[in-house]
């Protein structure tokens, strides 16, 4: 993909329209990524609680949680702070 | 039109008072703090709507102008010394970020040892810093400049922050006659602002966001194009006051450049003492002229090159050390733009005047006496402090 020059470049780097960070997947960043056992969670939400970005998903399968793994840059916190030991970090 | 007896401090904050500044955040310093107080007694009694915002400090006081600007109003503020080396980080986000911020530096050296006297220590510190700076002369060029500051930043085809530098005490707390516009006529040169974009929580957008190696590159360049850019804005600026008002605004001014054998080139309140000696040595046969830069960023070098055209030796004078170069900041300017334009004339620095020393009319003299032995070759040195002891 060719990136825009100085000239095309809205001024001072601002982005004009709002949401745009949904177009970076930072999921790229990740070396590990956390899988989750489903017999062992217990769909306490503590991992959405903690989750920086916004990748533990709730809402699709109800009682379960899913990790989105376009935006999940693998930092481990919910692995982290499972209380049942339920999400396992795994190399890429 | 009208004659008022004004220091340099008062006579900004006048224009500031007639350029119905909407937001002005800032904390005092010497000798900045009158320009301040007065502002602030406009707004204690009514005579101004403008949002007066008490910080806890510099940084703070241009960052919040830095959120003001970004709302779409008209901001000021003003520093001195360590004041500005406070804001230095802040100084290149509201840059980078194309906001018209005005700011009154009046230039105070910097410490250690701490001294509150004027020299260009802290702006030239903060030389890079991708403002425009214009030097003033006296309180009536305070007064001018810093309505034609906000006209300068907020042209949509520059919209950049603009620092007016003017010499701590010797022009900060001098009273001079100042010949102070109309309001009306204030208002007619300077139409409100129209930001070139702005917050608004019906049209959302992100401002200042991360950029890496990917992008970075090309906003700096984008910068550098608008300071490059705005010489014609500024020029234009200029032209227009100086129609309105009959008083000649230019990026250089210059005395006796036609005939003259040396040249004094310098800035701020000693271009004043400069000239009259020069006047002085004239007077007695003595080919001797000055050069005074007004406006030091954007450089002006196709109107230096003009101007030196036909001097024989040069004496830049710095009342800066760049610790460790070859010359002081405002030398090594005119010697990249001449050097750049093929020009080969002799060139001494003089670095004068730190932490506020007076420079009386023996020291141009002296000056222009060591311009000639330059001329002679009689002078071998490429740098002197003139009037340091021993």
């Amino acid at each position: 993909m060719s990136k825009a020059g100085w000239r095309s470049l809205p001024i001072a780097g601002i982005i004009p329209k709002a949401g745009s960070s949904l177009e970076y997947k930072t999921g790229t960043w990740r070396a590990f990524k956390p899988v989750v056992d489903e017999a062992k969670c217990t769909f306490c939400l503590l991992c959405w609680i903690y989750c920086p970005d916004g990748a533990i998903k709730r809402l699709d399968n109800k009682g379960k949680i899913s990790i989105d793994y376009d935006y999940c840059k693998g930092c481990g916190i919910c692995a982290s702070e499972c209380p049942v030991k339920a999400i396992s970090m795994v190399e890429e | 039109m009208r004659i008022i007896g004004l220091t340099g401090d008062e006579a900004v904050a006048y224009a500031v008072k007639q350029c119905d500044v909407d937001v002005v955040a800032a904390y005092p310093i010497t000798p900045q703090t009158i320009i301040v107080e007065r502002i602030s007694d406009f707004v204690a009694n009514g005579e101004i709507n403008t949002e007066y915002v008490c910080v806890e400090s510099e940084h703070s006081a241009l960052s919040a102008c830095i959120g003001a600007s970004v709302m779409g109003a008209r901001v000021f503020t003003a520093t001195s010394s360590q004041g500005l080396a406070l804001m230095h980080e802040i100084l290149y986000i509201a840059s980078s970020l194309r906001l018209p911020i005005v700011m009154a530096v009046v230039n105070r050296a910097l410490s250690a040892p701490i001294n509150i006297h004027g020299d260009h220590s802290d702006m030239m510190g903060s030389r890079d810093c991708g403002w425009i700076q214009i030097y003033v002369e006296n309180a009536q060029e305070a007064y001018d400049t810093t309505i034609q500051a906000f006209k300068i930043a907020e042209s949509p085809n520059v919209s950049l922050p603009v620092s007016v530098n003017l010499d701590g005490f010797i022009i900060s707390h001098s009273m001079e006659r100042v010949e102070i516009l109309d309001d009306e006529d204030v208002k007619i040169f300077l139409p409100p602002r129209k930001p070139l974009y702005r917050l608004d929580v019906e049209n959302p957008i992100t401002i200042g966001p991360l950029c890496f190696t990917d992008y970075y590159f090309e906003f700096k360049k984008q910068q550098a194009e608008a300071m490059e850019k705005s010489y014609k804005t500024i020029m234009d600026v200029m032209n227009e006051y100086s129609r309105v008002t009959g008083r000649s605004y230019k990026f250089i001014d210059t005395y006796g450049i036609e005939d003259s054998e040396i040249l004094i080139v310098c800035m701020g309140s000693t271009c004043g003492t400069a000239r009259y000696t020069a006047r002085r040595l004239r007077e007695k046969g003595e080919k001797v002229g000055v050069i005074k830069v007004s406006l030091y960023r954007p450089f002006p070098s196709e109107e230096l090159i003009e101007a030196i055209k036909n001097a024989e030796a040069l004496i830049v004078m710095d009342r800066a050390v760049s610790f460790g170069a070859s010359s002081g900041p405002l030398c090594s300017d005119v010697k990249n733009t001449l050097y750049d334009a093929g020009f080969k004339i002799k060139i001494l620095n003089i670095i004068y005047g730190l932490g506020g020393r007076d420079v009386s009319q023996k020291d141009i003299e002296q000056a222009f006496r060591l311009g000639f032995k330059l001329k002679s070759g009689d002078i071998k040195d490429r740098v002197l402090w003139l009037g340091v002891r021993e």
